[in-house]
């Protein structure tokens, strides 16, 4: 992998619009029980806008600007040799739908450990009004030559 | 709301088969064919179909989900991949999810994950920030 890499931004993703039946599809494949995932009325009787995605929808959006670094040429990443190493998101509130998201990826770091390497990539995703919503970090291990 | 560190807040099994890493990979775009086909998981080395680690991620938070419901938020959540789920063309992955207060502090609760398919951990450092909504 291309140890220029790091330190590299990509540019904001097009507006990813968040529909009600894709949290609530998305919300069944992991097996969520959550009212505030599928009922309207819960959810706003919560004080939300709209039903509220779980916790990892983040990752819709995040895959987005994944597909921007290891789309690159000069990257260098072979995509059948990835594994996804490690994962964080840090919210400031959940993701509703309704919301119209952007998301910025930068790279953070990139190491080499024993033939293998890792590309850790850090996605800012924002709202309409560009006011923060989560940050989604990945570790991705790219394998060496076996 | 009063818990204490090494409270356990929630246990739940998840049976997970092929039809639901079929799911997943629709609700989320994921649509990297060793999550389905066998000859392609082959093809790269592994046994067989593998589930998303993203859906082990996702189910494993789903116990604080619950537990928390309207009471507070999850501020921060974070895993490592330590182990793949396989997940066979008949038949379901069991995957077991344990629960526990690891830190209670002025920002709220860390609570701590601890994740099994077959008897061995699938997920490291897998752990959950808590805000409490003000009482």
């Amino acid at each position: 992998m291309n140890p220029e890499l790091q330190g590299r931004e990509f540019p904001p993703t097009e507006p990813y619009l968040v529909g009600r039946e894709k949290v609530r599809e998305f919300a069944a494949a992991v097996f969520s029980t959550s009212p505030l995932n599928f009922d309207y009325h819960a959810a706003v009787a919560a004080g939300y806008a709209d039903v509220v995605a779980p916790p990892t929808f983040a990752v819709v959006v995040q895959e987005r600007t994944l597909t921007q670094l290891l789309s690159l040429p000069e990257a260098g990443i072979d995509f059948s040799r990835v594994v996804h190493g490690d994962q964080r998101f840090s919210y400031t509130r959940p993701i509703v739908a309704g919301d119209e998201l952007t998301a910025r990826l930068t790279v953070s770091s990139v190491k080499s450990l024993g033939g293998h390497s890792m590309v850790t990539a850090d996605s800012v995703i924002t709202d309409s009004t560009g006011a923060h919503v989560v940050t989604a970090i990945s570790t991705l291990v790219v394998r060496g030559d076996e | 709301m009063t818990v204490a560190v090494g409270d356990v807040i929630a246990e739940k099994t998840y049976e997970i088969s092929r039809d639901s890493l079929v799911h997943y990979a629709g609700a989320s775009g994921d649509f990297n064919p060793i999550h389905y086909r066998d000859d392609i998981a082959q093809s790269v080395g592994l046994d067989g179909v593998l589930a998303h680690g993203m859906l082990t991620m996702g189910i494993a938070v789903q116990p604080v989900v619950e537990w928390l419901g309207t009471r507070g938020t999850i501020t921060d959540y974070q895993v490592r991949f330590t182990r793949p789920v396989p997940v066979g063309p008949a038949g379901n992955a069991a995957i077991t999810v344990v629960a526990k207060v690891g830190v209670v502090d002025d920002e709220g609760l860390r609570i701590d994950l601890t994740v099994t398919f077959d008897g061995a951990t699938v997920l490291g450092k897998a752990q959950v920030r808590v805000a409490l909504a003000a009482a």
